[in-house]
Order: structure tokens, then C-alpha cells, then sequence
């Protein structure tokens, strides 16, 4: 090795490193910034659903863990929300079969009318709640059909489809189309490398759509108000209390829902994580 | 505004350039001087730290300790666009949504040049694509794009062209070609050209001066001949091109040669080609050197007896042998099939012999290993 | 044979449920509602009966009555799509380029916020930015608003509470886009004698222009047709569109003119948004 042993090291002038520095994060600072403003009334919920707050949780009263203790405490509470949960359950499972159906014919065929298929799949992303809304229930009343938990659960399917076929074409279009052939070439026929090779390969874009799915039709309210009538949703819940007072338990709710969504989308990260190949 | 008058010309000189990232040292101590107008080349097997030293001479990465100074001037502390220093890209880095032309006129118009057509098309014409000017680059091809990637450099006349492994994603022949041009293009510029790379013939090819690097610091430095003919430590032995390192003693002297013992067997070799520091050596020959014969033909020269060959590969220009000797050691042999393929056969008992001038010897110490692994073909960064 | 068929055939049967579906629940709903837009309460009849006379006057009717609740919609849309820019592109540039391993789970928590019911974050603000809320009190000691002033009940709550409800619809297309960018083409700005400010105007923000646009369409869309900000964060003049419509649906019983009034939101964003396209789509990298 080559060294200059007589010559003294050079550093480098503080000014110089300080504000090379800030150079360098003042967008690090100006993120965390925004992920506070993010945060601010997702902690507001979280922090008073621990408010003794009796029936309207305006202002703090006092810490206690009654409201977790109990969070059905509230009447109709639970009511919507496990409406809201059914409803859910049964707009993901639909809207995930016919999306991911959908999602297969646009992104592995060639065919004609694929791109008016594209095209009447961003419409109903393009269309403003509102007007699905409002729609759906004029369709309702034409046929007589009262507005309710079906109708509320086929409005949902309606909004929640191009998102799982967005989803899932995207997941399609990452596959390497050589492990299919890889697989026919080692004697699997066409079925079995759907079910062995593509659909495992595809499952998380699938579970990621079914995901969003749900989230999409638990949080939705303008679609919902149109099409419920007397059925009470979670969010119909809270829109209907916030002028005299949301429970605290609505807040137990809400943030139940967030450390659990968490939780999942977490767990889904390291679950990837472990069965990626490490280099 | 970049100042690239005179002033900041000259030598690049890098000072006791240490680079750390938490535990890891990617440049250990590092000096070099760099003269102005030569073709240079850092070559190393990947993780060396050649990229980092590129990078910091770019003003991309900071040294951690050390001073940089181009001429007179020390730019350790500048920002990229404040040093006339300009950057070839491994994979090129054209600016997808400009025109070739644009992306070619970008550091002049950066600099505040007005009328830069006469600069671009002279350009374009040195690397033989004039017709592309209004494409983009996603409609050019690999050997395209890179010739786009080295004009949109040098138009800029930096003090200080610097190419990392710009040659890496093109096809063999193709990259062949580049080496001539990249080189009639240096010398027809006159710009000082640092490249880096991994591949020890298109530094040879290239290069004036080369410094082989090893594990953050440099190994040994100098003209390709020089480095290949007398290598001082294993690794540049093994590194470029291949080497037979025999294990062996210093017996004595003999007026300017030494004499040495290798497993018994004594030959000799001139004083000045010795590395080593005490009796204990490897001497080391290349394969082209060494000559086989039968055993009872005549020899001159340095002679080891005992060999059977092992192994023959026929490769057109040449023919490979592994020679087997008594001691256990494999020693390859380049024979040229300029008179036809020679004589022998797997099983012959053979003798190598080979003139004394072409011995060199490293000290006793070294690793025999070091510099042989086959260098992954990865394009990662050398962290 | 047979098989061949089935191989063109196969798309076709994939597509039939959803289309079906989509057909009978999307396109005939709209379709619909067009019909009910041109129709005109029964003489002599009850509230709720109407008939079919094809009024077109309908739509201008209804468009002058609300004029200005459409022009607040799109005001407020575009200021809080403005907004959201503002504030989500420093926040996509962040986790695309200088997130290192902490990536994945700066994005996860872009999108967090959505779990908590987006009703209770709404009436969150309401209650943060109201009289006992940590924001008045400091801006009112420090001068900054009088003491009459409130922050709730405004116009400034309906755009903040819309700009911070579309922002991951600002934030993740907008770090698509970024996060295709090689990190090499800037530094070879930067090799290229262009400062930080220079290498993002010429350089970065012309790349991430796909995002950008996307990013304001998803924004853009929503937020025109939106009401539950209002509702909740506004007062009675502060009403949008989404208002209006809602009202007539459900307490004043006018489908006609709430039928006339959505196709009339629908044609305006869609003429806004072509238009966008257009011009957007002409600074947009191939």
C-alpha cells in the first residue's frame, strides 16, 4: 500500500460539514413535520377514547379505562358496527371474485374491446361518490326496492371493483411470464399452472385488493347514506352523533380498527420479508 | 458559476483520503497524484473502493478525512456543480425526457453558455451520431446511449473526465470497439480520463498509468507493462493476468541474481526483480513464459524437472497445459500454436525452463490466493 | 378445435359477471338518473311523484338556483388539491429518495390514518381546531386571530379537513412517479453544474409529472363532490354542491332537480379534467 506517512491528515471545516447536513435533511425534518400533522387527530381519537366523558366527548374529563372496557357501552354502537362489518365482509368477497376475474381477462389477453373494458373500469374511480350515490338509489326506487343492507352492499361492490382490479391487474403485470413456461415445461397443464404457479404468485396483490376491499366499504359514508335508509353503518353512526356528541367509545372503535390494520399490513410486510431471498 | 479556466486545471492530487460508513472502510488512507492528460485507470475486483474514490473526485460523496485539490485549487469541500468535473455513469443516466441533443447541452446551458449548437453537433460528430440529436434516449440502443453519455461530458472540456465501468452492460465486441475509440477519443481531446473498472484487460488496453486497488487502498501503481511484468505483491500477480507462485528460499547470490531454492530445485533470477525483505519468497512467473519440453531434450535457462502434464486445452491461439511437479503444485503453461499445436500429451513426463529476466519474486508472506477469485459480474456499487 | 375456441373465449367469460354487474349497477343507475333528470312533479300529485316530460330546463334551472354553491365546490377543490400538492410532494420526495430501509413502513403509515374511521378524524379537527382545542388558544394569545374568531364552522376548516382527507391520494401517486426516477439521472444533473434548485426544476419535477397529475385528478375528483366536510367542518354558507344534492335527495324530496344537479357535477369535472389531460398530457415524458 502507498501511503504519505509524513503528510498530516486534512479535515474537513465544520461549516462546511454542518451545512452539508442540513442540506441533506431539511426534507428529513420537514417529513417528520407532515407524519406528525398526519398523526395529530388519529392520537387526538386515540387519546380521548380514554376520556371520562359520559355522553358527549367534547371536552376532557378525566382518564379512565371504562370506555375500553366497554366499548358497546353506547346504544347502537356495536349495532353499526357489526353492520358496518357485514357489509364489509360481503362487498370484499364479491367485489374480490368479479375484480380479480376482471383483472385476469385485461391483464393476460389480448383482445378486442380491451381497452373500452379499461375505460369502463376508471369510470366508476372517476364518478363522485355522490353521483354513485344518488344514482343507485334513483335505480332502487324505480324497482321499489327499499334502501337497505343489500342495496347498501351492492353499492359497495359498485365503488370497491376497479380498486381490486386496479390492484390486481398491477400484481399480473409484475409476473414473469418464464415461470409459467417453466412450469408447462416440467409437465403441468394449464390448470395446474394456475392453481400451483400464478395464483400464489398473484395472491398478494389478491390479499392486498381484498385489503383495500374492505377498508374502502368500512369507512364509506356518502354511498352508504344514500343506499341504508334505517340501517345504521358505523360511519352513519358517528356523522349522526357528531352534533351532539360522539361517545367515547366510538373512539375506542376507530382506534381498535387502527392498531388493527396495523397489525395486519405489518405482519403482511414481514411475512414478505421472510420468504424474499436475502442476497 | 463553474469556474474551468486554467486555474483549476492541473493534477488531481488526493490527499490521505479516508472514506467510512459506520464499521465499514471503504477507502483506507488512500493518496494519489493523478497527472494532468493521462489516460488513468483504478481497477479492482468489486468492494474495492475504486467507485467510492470516483465518486468522491466527483464531489458525489464526501471523504470522511482527506484532501482533494485539482492543481492549485482544493475542492474537497465543492459541490458537484461547483467542480469542472464531469461524469461518465455506468448506466448512462441520460435525462429520459430530454432530447439528445438537450441532454448534451445541459451542462453548457447549466454554465450559462448561450449559443451551444456549434458545441453539440462538434460533439455529436466526434462520437459518430449526428443523425440522433432529436431523438430520446429510451429509442437508442446500449452502445448509443454510452457514446451519448461520454458527449454529453466532454463537451463540457472538464479538467477531469471520470468514467465508471461506462463499458460494463455492452456486448464483448462492441466493448472491444469502445476501448479503441474511448482511448483515440482521450488523446484526440486531450482531457484527463480516470476510469474505473473491474476488468483488468480493458484497463491494460486503456491505460497509461494504472492503480490496482485492494480492499480500500491502492496495491501498486504504474504503466501496464510495468505492472505486469513485475508485479510487488500477490494480488496484483494474481489480479492481472495469471501468475505460477512457487514457494521457495534465497540461497545466495550470484554477481546481480539471486539464487533460489524452490522445493529442492535451484534457479535463478536478477536482484532487481526481487520483493522480498528476508530469505523466505514466492517466485513468480507467468504462464507464456515458462516452455515445456520432453525430458532429455536440451533446456537453457531456469529448468524445473519432475512435471507430468495433467491437463490440455486446446483454445485456437493457444494451448493450456497444467503441469503437475513434485511437489504437489499444478503450474499452468501458455504454449502459442504458432508452429502448429505442440507435441504433447496428457501423461508426458516434461521439463519446464524459462529465462531468469522474467522471474519475479514476492516476499514469503504474502497470500498465494489473493487476486484470483473470479470477479462476480455484478454492477453493484463498491460500498 | 374446441379448445382454441375456448382460449378466445376465455376473456370474454372472465369479464361477463363483473360487466354484468358493473352494467346493471353502474351504467343503468346513470343512465337513470338522466331519465329522472328531465322530469317535473305530477300535477295534483303527492311529494315524490313525478313525471316524465323531458324538461332540459331542468338544468338550468337548477344550475342557476345553485350557482354558487358549484362555484364553491370547485373553488374549494382546487384550493385544497393545491394544497395537498403542497404539502404531499415534500413528503413523497422524502420517503422515495431519502427513506432508506424505513420505506415500507413510512408508506404504510401514510395510509395509516385511513384506518381510523375518516368520519371520527373530521370530527376530530372539528373539535382540534374548536374552543378548547390546542390550537386557538396559543394563536389567539399570540395575537394571531382575534378573539371573535373562530376556526370551526369556516370555510378554512372545509379546506383543511378536505385537504388532509385526499392527501394519500396525493401522496402514493405522487411517489409512484418519484420513486421510478433513477437517483443517477440527478446526480448527473448535479455533475452537470446544476444546484439542488436547478436539477429539481429541470430534472425531477418534469420526471414526476405523471404522478403529479395523477395524484391532483384522484384529489381533484373527490373533493369536488364532496359534502361531509362541509357538513361537519362548515357552516350554513359554506354549503358545497354535495350539500345541495344530499338536501334534495333526502329532506327537500326533488329528485329532478337533484338528478340534474349531479349530471351537471359530473359533466363539469369531466370537461375540467379533459381539459387537464390535455394539457398536461402534452408536458408528459414518453
Amino acid at each position: 500500500m502507498t501511503k504519505v506517512k509524513d503528510a498530516t491528515i486534512p479535515t474537513i471545516p465544520v461549516q462546511a460539514r454542518l451545512s452539508r447536513w442540513f442540506g441533506r435533511n431539511l426534507i428529513r425534518i420537514y417529513a417528520f413535520f407532515g407524519f406528525t400533522y398526519l398523526f395529530i387527530p388519529v392520537a387526538y381519537t386515540f387519546a380521548f377514547s380514554f376520556n371520562d366523558s359520559g355522553k358527549s366527548n367534547l371536552i376532557w374529563k378525566g382518564f379512565t379505562l371504562k370506555n375500553w372496557q366497554n366499548p358497546c357501552g353506547a346504544p347502537e354502537i356495536c349495532t353499526a358496527l357489526g353492520n358496518s362489518i357485514k357489509i364489509g365482509l360481503l362487498a370484499t368477497i364479491f367485489s374480490t371474485i368479479l375484480g380479480t376475474m376482471i383483472a385476469f381477462a385485461i391483464g393476460r389477453y389480448a383482445f378486442k374491446g380491451r381497452s373500452t373494458s379499461n375505460l369502463l373500469i376508471f369510470l366508476p374511480m372517476a364518478t363522485p361518490e355522490i353521483v354513485l350515490g344518488a344514482s343507485l338509489l334513483s335505480l332502487f326506487l324505480v324497482f321499489q326496492i327499499n334502501p337497505g343492507f343489500w342495496p347498501t352492499v351492492l353499492a359497495h361492490v359498485v365503488f370497491c371493483v376497479s380498486f381490486v382490479v386496479v390492484t390486481v391487474k398491477a400484481r399480473i403485470a409484475s409476473l414473469d411470464p418464464r415461470l409459467e413456461q417453466a412450469a408447462m415445461d416440467l409437465y403441468a397443464n394449464e390448470f395446474q399452472t394456475f392453481r400451483r404457479v400464478t395464483l400464489p404468485l398473484v395472491a398478494p396483490g389478491i390479499a392486498a385488493a381484498a385489503l383495500l376491499a374492505f377498508s374502502l366499504s368500512f369507512d364509506d359514508f356518502i354511498i352508504t347514506n344514500f343506499n341504508s335508509g334505517t340501517l345504521t353503518t358505523f360511519p352513519k353512526f358517528v356523522y349522526v352523533s357528531a352534533a351532539r356528541g360522539i361517545p367515547a367509545q366510538a373512539n375506542v372503535i376507530g382506534s381498535a380498527m387502527f392498531f388493527l390494520a396495523l397489525a395486519i399490513v405489518i405482519a403482511g410486510q414481514l411475512i414478505s420479508k421472510k420468504t424474499k431471498v436475502t442476497k | 458559476m463553474v469556474d474551468v479556466s486554467s486555474a483549476t486545471r492541473g493534477d488531481l492530487r488526493l490527499t490521505r483520503i479516508t472514506k467510512t460508513y459506520g464499521d465499514f472502510t471503504a477507502v483506507d488512507d488512500l493518496s494519489l497524484t493523478i497527472p494532468e492528460g493521462s489516460f488513468f485507470a483504478l481497477l479492482g475486483p468489486s468492494g474495492c473502493g475504486k467507485t467510492t474514490t470516483l465518486r468522491m473526485i466527483a464531489g458525489l460523496e464526501e471523504p470522511t478525512v482527506g484532501s482533494i485539490h485539482l492543481g492549485t485549487t482544493d475542492i474537497t469541500t465543492k459541490r458537484p456543480y461547483q467542480r469542472p468535473i464531469n461524469t461518465v455513469f455506468q448506466n448512462y443516466a441520460l435525462f429520459p425526457h430530454l432530447t439528445i441533443f438537450e441532454n448534451i447541452a445541459f451542462g453548457l446551458r447549466r454554465r450559462g453558455i448561450k449559443n451551444v449548437d456549434a458545441d453539440v453537433n462538434k460533439v455529436l460528430d466526434l462520437v459518430e451520431l449526428p443523425h440522433l440529436a432529436q431523438r430520446k434516449p429510451t429509442q437508442l440502443s446500449g452502445g448509443q446511449q454510452q457514446r451519448i453519455a461520454l458527449a454529453r461530458a466532454i463537451v463540457n472540456r472538464p479538467a477531469l473526465l471520470l468514467l465508471d465501468e461506462p463499458l460494463g452492460a455492452l456486448d464483448l465486441k462492441l466493448r472491444r470497439q469502445m476501448q479503441i475509440e474511448l482511448k483515440w477519443i482521450q488523446r484526440e481531446v486531450g482531457l484527463t480520463f480516470v476510469h474505473v473498472t473491474h476488468d483488468q484487460e480493458e484497463a491494460m488496453t486503456m491505460a497509461d498509468t494504472i492503480a490496482v486497488m485492494n480492499e480500500g487502498g491502492i496495491e501498486q501503481m504504474g504503466s501496464p507493462a510495468d505492472l505486469y511484468d513485475n508485479p510487488k505483491t500477490a494480488f496484483v500477480a494474481n489480479f492481472l493476468g495469471q501468475s505460477n507462485l512457487i514457494k521457495g528460499r534465497i540461497e545466495g547470490t550470484d554477481g546481480d541474481n539471486l539464487v533460489l531454492d524452490l522445493y529442492g530445485q535451484k534457479i535463478s533470477m536478477p536482484k532487481s526483480r526481487s520483493h522480498a525483505v528476508d530469505n523466505s519468497i514466492f517466485a513468480g512467473i507467468r504462464p507464456e513464459k515458462f516452455r515445456i519440453s520432453l525430458v532429455g531434450t536440451p533446456t537453457r535457462g531456469n529448468v524445473l524437472t519432475g512435471g507430468h502434464i495433467e491437463e490440455v486445452s486446446y483454445i485456437g491461439v493457444s494451448t493450456q497445459y497444467q503441469v503437475a511437479m513434485p511437489w504437489g503444485q499444478e503450474l499452468m503453461v501458455f504454449e502459442q500454436n504458432d508452429d502448429g499445436v505442440p507435441p504433447f500429451d496428457k501423461g508426458d513426463q516434461v521439463l519446464i525452463c524459462w529465462e531468469p529476466n522474467f522471474t519475479f519474486a514476492l516476499r514469503g508472506d504474502e497470500d498465494a490466493e489473493a487476486g484470483t477469485e473470479v470477479a462476480p459480474d455484478d454492477f453493484d456499487e463498491d460500498e | 378445435m374446441s379448445k382454441a375456441l375456448s382460449k378466445v373465449k376465455l376473456p370474454y367469460l372472465l369479464l361477463l359477471p363483473g360487466f354484468l354487474f358493473l352494467f346493471t349497477f353502474f351504467i343503468l343507475p346513470i343512465l337513470n338518473l338522466a331519465q329522472t333528470s328531465t322530469q317535473t312533479p305530477t300535477a295534483g300529485g303527492d311529494t315524490g311523484e313525478y313525471e316524465q316530460t323531458f324538461r332540459f330546463a331542468n338544468y338550468i334551472d337548477a344550475f342557476i338556483e345553485n350557482r354558487e354553491q358549484f362555484a364553491r365546490s370547485f373553488i374549494f377543490a382546487i384550493c385544497a388539491t393545491l394544497l395537498a400538492l403542497a404539502i404531499a410532494y415534500p413528503l413523497a420526495y422524502a420517503i422515495a429518495f431519502k427513506a432508506g430501509r424505513f420505506k415500507n413502513i413510512l408508506l404504510v403509515l401514510i395510509i395509516a390514518p385511513f384506518f381510523t374511521s375518516f368520519l371520527l378524524r373530521t370530527v376530530a379537527w372539528k373539535q382540534i381546531l374548536g374552543e378548547e382545542g390546542f390550537v386557538v388558544p396559543p394563536l389567539r394569545t399570540f395575537g394571531i386571530i382575534g378573539e371573535s374568531t373562530t376556526l370551526t364552522s369556516t370555510s378554512f376548516a372545509v379546506v383543511i379537513g378536505m385537504t388532509y382527507n385526499f392527501l394519500p391520494f396525493m401522496t402514493l401517486p405522487l411517489y409512484a412517479s418519484l420513486e421510478r426516477i433513477d437517483p443517477r439521472t440527478m446526480e448527473a444533473s448535479g455533475d452537470l453544474y446544476a444546484n439542488g434548485i436547478t436539477t429539481f426544476r429541470r430534472v425531477t419535477l418534469p420526471l414526476s409529472m405523471p404522478g403529479v397529475v395523477a395524484g391532483t385528478l384522484l384529489t381533484f375528483i373527490p373533493a369536488a363532490g364532496d359534502y361531509v366536510n362541509a357538513a361537519i367542518l362548515g357552516n350554513p354558507n359554506s354549503k358545497m354542491l354535495g350539500n345541495v344534492i344530499e338536501s334534495r335527495y333526502f329532506r327537500i324530496v326533488d329528485y329532478p332537480t337533484a338528478a340534474a344537479l349531479s349530471f351537471t357535477l359530473m359533466a363539469a369535472i369531466l370537461i375540467l379534467v379533459t381539459l387537464y389531460i390535455r394539457k398536461a398530457g402534452t408536458e408528459e415524458l414518453v
